[in-house]
């Protein structure tokens, strides 16, 4: 059943991509959705069987499916296993249903595109390599879904290729990960060279008789877990989109918005914390890696949700925010309570894909404006989308009541992360649950903004635009009412499980993560005011957004012009870009200029090459000369080489000899 | 003394070349009295050769004859082989076009037969005068066919050229072979190193392998002593030059080969600076001049002057492999050779055979065909996987890595790195430019030996490569 889930998103790309042409778009459609669909459907099966199959106590070992030996190579023995565990089939559930769902909605949303067979390869293919990456049971294989999902989102963010801007964002992608990769790779090289195995379970295994080993990295001797936890985070820093390698991901919103969805909000960018899950044993025993991990992401919570604050672009604003969630997650991990981590992955895969095919219904509606300026008053015009819209946020901003058993999804495992980091205590817990709590209110505020600004007040569209809006055919809205069944539920029905009790939790688990006891124990015995500091930011968040966009359509501009440096540094994105332009763009730019022009043109070719050819084409002139015609020169050519000869053999000969 | 003649018999290693000279003085009878058979003679010349092909090669009689004068070993079986058979295609490539190139003539055949029986007497040589003779009956016979096309000034002019800078040739031989009686008291190789090796190193020795090695370098166009064969190659009957570019460039190999190895073992140190500083010469020279070619021929010549130097790169290893190396580059450079001369030979337009590289412009289009034997064949000369000519060159730059030449080996392969250049202009005339004239049909056997050195080259690692390396073994075991 798990190779089919694998591989029948790998099958619908080869047919969609090599018989596409032959085929037909429509075809090409069908094939791959209704692929995905099964995949789908099955993985949930495996979910249930997995995750409640009963009997299967703590520590159960996960199903393994070897599809064929890979290396072998001295002690490097690399097989392709297709591990099924709790966290794989969590993670499952998300990509194929978020997929399958996405390729359903494109069918609608692409529907006047060309070259739709070559999309829905690259969303299949795509599909496959994150299949590959979370059903990975060592760490190469992983890094081959970690390379596949790259390939795939540089794929799909420059799909629409003659645009400039899309390709330079693709690029950006690709370099950006690149950087990350690069610390992954290192992380995996050392993890063999520190444990000696590139097997996850046979890696854990040696963890305990390695911990408090150095190794010698760059200038010093440092503990080995810790450097090779810190490279491997590297990795997923470049995949989630963190703090100082996240300056991709807005960009990326170039690509079409179901790519959006799919990629950047459910599914890739989520393979960084599910990679931390995964390894958790090693980063459990390396301490210093689990601050780093609670620091980048609290600061990248709190920094992406000021960016979110100010931003026009509609999908740029979901984007920030899918950047701030990652950053909730990753502080998760870092404070040790990993089932929370995957659980805000698990709903916030839902609504978060909500929003952005919601947003993409909008975008569809406003004949591709996405502006959110040149929108407002439409909440009427589209009611369902509306709906979807306000049902995404509700479960983004998490909506609900403390201390019940009533609330959006968002509002679990959002809250199980903050009481997480207050349980944490000390500094670094403070630091973290106060960058939450005010991520939360921003949070709350860009959320309601959005949807003030898009469906709310007076109509800034051109009449035109006004005139045709329309809500998405159905092709598009059933993806979103299904999503938006998993944005109000996911979070009641999956919390026992995921955070409910100890218990519970590591039976779900089965041993696939390391379960914390203490820390779920604290976080469920917080304050009652800690409890209700998420709730509290939140409501605050959304009475501003009312005042400032509903209440006092002017305060807004009033807000900016006041504090105008603060806002263009909001606007502007810190100036990260800025600031990578200035450090690494433009002295690279400069030292691949000067190699091109002053080494490789000027010396290698002028010098090197054309010389070279000059200088023979010499030698031969000369040489053609030698061959006169006349009998008597050649006749004293041999004279001279046998003289030659004799002196060569006496001279020659006699050092020798 | 002449034990050895009790019999019929006891003449078995020598039977190929009894043969063949019977069969010479029955074809000059023929060609006498017989009035316009020169076709059927070169037929009959062709059937005699390949005939002692095969007897040389199923008759496993080895031996000493003649007063130790003659020697038949593996290595000369497998020399003779080479030189028997490039002799028998030499001929081949002659049938169409014998009179268009003045070479219709009954002499041809008997001369070719001449030359070749010189050749397997150089080949089994083991005497200095055995040595001498050989050569002198295959020069006298290489002599006269140059200068066959009697009406044409410039065969004549490359007839003369090659005899008078021959002579000086045999003249350096003659005295090289003389100071070496003198300083050893021997004529017969293998006594020649058996003194040597007892007495001390003398001047006298040393000069006279010096002058008997310039004689031979002189045969197999080594520089400095190649600038006859550009001219010579050039003026003479194109399938003249088809004759001398293969068959004699082995048999001269051989000689020297086995010179060095069987007489001068104990001088090892010596005769190799004299043959490294040969190879350099050629290879370096071959590939610049080669570049400054216009005419096909000439091109060609550069070209053979060139793989000299690199067979030489095997000989101046000195050692097993070496020989090794070298007996296969033979075999590979006589099947190029020939499947080269075949396309040049079969294009034949109203203005006469092509000389010059521009008259291959376009041939791609009009014969496609010949066009890719062309460039299969240049390719191979350059020396690129998985065609034959890599491998030899493969084998011979393995033996001077063994030999620890690792100078020889680099300049070796830059000379082929920069000789690639006239080939691959060769291929670009003939894919890239736009055709010229027209050509008449391709002769039936002409086709048949492109086709079948074609596939050699071609498919040479996976069809013959182990065989020919096997053979190779076992003619070059036979000279430690």
């Amino acid at each position: 059943m798990i190779e089919a889930i694998v591989f029948f998103p790998l099958v619908g790309a080869l047919i969609a991509g090599f018989f596409g042409g032959s085929i037909g778009d429509r075809y090409s459609e069908i094939i791959t959705s209704s692929l995905l669909v099964v995949a789908a459907i099955l993985s949930w099966i495996v979910f249930f069987q997995v995750g409640f199959g009963g009997e299967a106590g703590p520590m159960a070992d996960p199903t393994k499916v070897e599809i064929f030996r890979w290396i072998q190579s001295g002690e490097l023995d690399i097989r392709w296993v297709l591990r099924v565990d709790t966290l794989t089939a969590v993670m499952l559930v998300v990509v194929t249903s978020v997929s399958a769902l996405v390729h359903i909605y494109s069918i609608g949303y692409m529907a006047d595109d060309p070259s739709r067979s070559r999309f829905f390869a690259y969303l299949s293919l795509f599909t496959f390599a994150m299949l590959m990456l979370v059903t990975a049971d060592n760490f190469l294989q992983m890094f081959f879904g970690w390379e596949g999902v790259g390939l795939a989102s540089y794929l799909l963010i420059g799909f629409w290729y003659k645009k400039p801007a899309a390709n330079a964002a693709a690029i950006k992608a690709f370099v950006v990960n690149r950087i990350g990769d690069f610390g992954f790779a290192l992380g995996i090289f050392g993890a063999f060279l520190v444990l000696g195995h590139l097997d996850f379970d046979s890696a854990f295994r040696s963890i305990e008789a390695v911990q408090g080993t150095t190794i010698s990295f760059l200038w010093g001797e440092w503990d080995a877990l810790t450097v090779v936890t810190l490279l491997l985070f590297m990795g997923a820093m470049g995949k989630s989109a963190q703090f100082l390698l996240h300056t991709w991901l807005p960009d990326a919103m170039e690509g079409p918005t179901p790519v959006s969805a799919l990629i950047h909000a459910a599914t890739m960018v989520t393979a960084g914390v599910f990679m931390v899950a995964r390894l958790s044993p090693m980063f459990e025993a390396a301490p210093i890696s689990m601050t780093v991990v609670l620091y980048v992401g609290a600061v990248t919570a709190f920094f992406a949700a000021t960016i979110g604050l100010v931003q026009n672009d509609i999908k740029r604003v979901v984007a920030y925010s899918t950047m701030s969630q990652l950053g909730y997650m990753f502080v998760a991990l870092g404070a040790g309570a990993y089932t929370a981590g995957i659980f805000h992955l698990f709903t916030h895969a839902f609504f978060k894909a909500l929003l952005f095919l919601g947003a993409g219904a909008v975008i569809h509606a406003m004949h591709h404006e996405q502006d959110m300026r040149k929108m407002g008053g439409i909440s009427r015009i589209i009611p369902k989308t509306y709906l979807m819209m306000i049902i995404g946020t509700l479960a983004l901003t998490g909506v609900g009541i403390p201390g019940t058993s009533i609330g959006f999804a968002g509002f679990f495992s959002k809250d199980a992360i903050i009481e997480a980091a207050y349980a944490l205590g000390g500094y670094n817990g403070q630091f973290a649950y106060w960058s939450l709590v005010i991520a939360a209110l921003f949070t709350s505020f860009y959320s309601w903004r959005l949807i003030h600004l898009t469906f709310h007040g007076k109509p800034r569209a051109s009449q035109e635009v006004m005139a045709h809006a329309h809500e998405s055919p159905n092709v598009m809205m059933v993806p979103l009412y299904l999503l938006a069944a998993g944005a109000i539920l996911s979070g009641v029905v999956f919390y026992k499980v995921f955070f409910g009790d100890f218990d519970s939790i590591v039976q779900f688990f089965a041993g696939s993560l390391v379960v914390n006891e203490q820390i779920i124990d604290d976080a469920h015995h917080v304050p009652t005011l800690v409890k209700w500091s998420a709730t509290i930011a939140m409501a605050l968040g959304f009475v501003i957004a009312w005042y400032m966009y509903i209440r006092r359509p002017d305060a807004p501009r009033r807000l900016a012009n006041q504090h105008a440096y603060l806002y263009r540094f909001l606007l502007n994105k810190w100036y990260f870009d800025e600031l990578y332009d200035a450090i690494f763009v433009r002295p690279t730019m400069w030292l691949g200029r000067l190699l091109w022009k002053g080494l490789d043109d000027r010396i290698i070719d002028q010098g090197i090459v054309e010389g070279l050819g000059a200088r023979v084409k010499d030698v031969t002139a000369r040489v053609v000369k030698l061959q006169s015609g006349y009998i008597y020169h050649y006749a004293f050519a041999m004279l001279i080489g046998v003289a030659a000869l004799l002196t060569w053999a006496i001279a020659a000969g006699g050092l020798l000899g | 003394m002449d034990s050895d003649l009790i019999s019929f018999a006891s003449l078995a290693p020598a039977y190929p070349e009894l043969f063949l000279a019977i069969g010479a003085v029955v074809l000059l009878m023929a060609g006498v009295f017989i009035k316009n058979a020169s076709a059927r003679l070169v037929g009959v010349a062709i059937g005699m050769l390949l005939a002692v092909t095969v007897l040389v090669i199923i008759q496993p009689a080895t031996g000493v004859l003649f007063n130790g004068g003659f020697i038949q070993d593996d290595f000369a079986r497998y020399m003779k082989a080479l030189v028997l058979a490039g002799s028998a295609f030499a001929l081949v490539l002659s049938v169409s076009n014998a009179v268009d190139n003045g070479i219709a003539k009954f002499e041809y055949a008997v001369l070719v037969v001449l030359a070749t029986l010189g050749m397997m007497v150089m080949v089994s040589a083991n005497d200095l005068m055995v040595l001498y003779i050989g050569i002198e009956l295959q020069a006298l016979s290489l002599y006269i066919l140059a200068a066959m096309k009697r009406e044409s000034a410039r065969a004549t002019e490359a007839g003369l050229k090659y005899f008078v800078l021959g002579a000086l040739s045999s003249g350096m031989l003659l005295y090289g072979a003389s100071l070496i009686y003198g300083f050893t008291g021997q004529t017969q190789l293998d006594k020649i190193a058996e003194v040597i090796l007892l007495s001390d190193r003398s001047v006298g020795v040393i000069f006279g392998l010096a002058f008997l090695l310039a004689g031979l370098a002189f045969k197999v166009s080594a520089v400095p002593f190649h600038m006859w064969t550009p001219d010579v190659y050039e003026g003479a009957p194109t399938p003249v030059t088809a004759f001398f570019a293969t068959a004699p460039k082995v048999a001269a190999m051989a000689l020297l080969i086995r010179l060095v190895m069987d007489s001068f073992e104990p001088l090892a140190k010596d005769w190799q600076q004299i043959i490294i500083f040969l190879s350099i010469a050629s290879m370096v020279l071959a590939a610049f001049a080669g570049i400054g070619q216009k005419n096909l021929i000439r091109m060609i010549a550069y070209s053979a002057i060139g793989h000299m130097g690199f067979a030489l790169v095997g000989l101046s290893a000195g050692n097993l492999v070496g020989i090794e190396g070298v007996a296969i580059y033979m075999a590979i450079y006589l099947t190029m050779n020939i499947g080269l001369f075949a396309c040049i030979l079969s294009l034949k337009s109203n203005n006469g055979y092509v000389r010059n590289i521009s008259d291959l412009a376009g041939l791609a289009q009009t014969r496609p065909y010949v066009a890719a034997i062309i460039a299969i064949m240049m390719f191979s000369l350059i020396g690129l996987p998985p065609l034959a000519g890599f491998f030899a060159k493969w084998h011979v730059f393995l033996a001077a890595i063994e030999a620890q030449l690792f100078v020889l080996a680099v300049i070796g392969v830059l000379a082929s790195a920069i000789s690639a250049f006239y080939y691959l202009r060769v291929v670009k005339t003939m894919y890239f430019d736009a055709p010229e004239q027209e050509f008449v049909p391709i002769p039936g056997e002409l086709a048949f030996v492109m086709g079948i050195t074609g596939f050699l080259v071609i498919s040479y690692y996976l069809t013959v490569g182990r065989t020919l390396v096997d053979f190779a073994n076992v003619a070059a075991g036979s000279l430690f």
